[in-house]
């Protein structure tokens, strides 16, 4: 974990495994990091929006809480992107297969139940405000 | 020089220009939730702009890497990138914070 997190900031050191790929399996793999800091933005942004933007909801601090929940998955996404990079360059190094995360699985879970908490608040509002 | 049929030298560099763009929106963002903190919201605006123009810098760095035939691996960029997406991250839970007291 460490050691890992060590790599991260030390660029040379993935490079003194296996041999160089070829450029453009190495930019895809950019790309691939450079959307999903994009996705954490996304995530970020909403969580801004949800705290500027949104009426106040049925239960108190669900605004709150909501914003809040957006900006860390925000944060976590641009961190495990770090991690999601440098695995991947090293597998693709040493031609091995490409490391497999739990992480976009976790993220489209939490979404999917957020969205489901506001649709439900949502709902109460409409049903209350009858 | 043969270019890459793929495009996918140009494919990064633009990449990396949407990333600059996301980080002024949540900058943006940033800026707008800290007027209510009047005189204390230079501290959030400061930082947000500075991670900004930090990201843009970064980001048309990379991108220019993209003329070289060959274009090596990016150094430390990434990390910095993700880092700056943190502290935005951080930025909007303490102003979520601020916002309730």
């Amino acid at each position: 974990m460490l050691r890992s997190i060590r790599q991260w900031f030390d660029p040379h050191a993935v490079r003194q495994v296996g041999s160089t790929p070829d450029y453009r399996f190495s930019l895809a793999n950019e790309r691939t990091f450079l959307a999903w800091i994009r996705t954490g933005l996304a995530l970020i942004a909403g969580g801004l929006a949800a705290a500027q933007f949104l009426p106040p909801l049925p239960l108190p601090l669900l605004r709150e809480g909501i914003a809040t929940a957006l900006l860390v998955l925000g944060g976590a996404a641009a961190i495990s992107a770090v991690d999601r990079w440098n695995r991947a360059e090293r597998a693709m190094r040493l031609g091995e297969d490409l490391p497999a995360s739990r992480f976009p699985a976790v993220l489209a879970a939490l979404v999917g139940l957020g969205a489901l908490v506001l649709v439900a608040a949502v709902l109460v509002q409409a049903v209350r405000g009858r | 020089m043969s270019r890459d049929p793929g495009l996918q030298p140009e494919r990064t560099r633009l990449a990396w220009r949407r990333t600059a763009l996301a980080l002024g929106i949540v900058a943006v963002l940033i800026v707008r939730m800290s007027f209510p903190l009047g005189r204390a919201a230079a501290l959030p605006i400061a930082a947000a702009l500075l991670a900004w123009v930090t990201g843009i810098t970064v980001a048309y760095r990379e991108g220019g890497r993209m003329i070289e035939r060959e274009p090596a691996a990016p150094g430390r960029s990434l990390v910095v990138v993700a880092l700056l997406t943190a502290t935005y991250a951080a930025l909007g839970v303490v102003l979520v914070g601020t916002s309730l007291g």
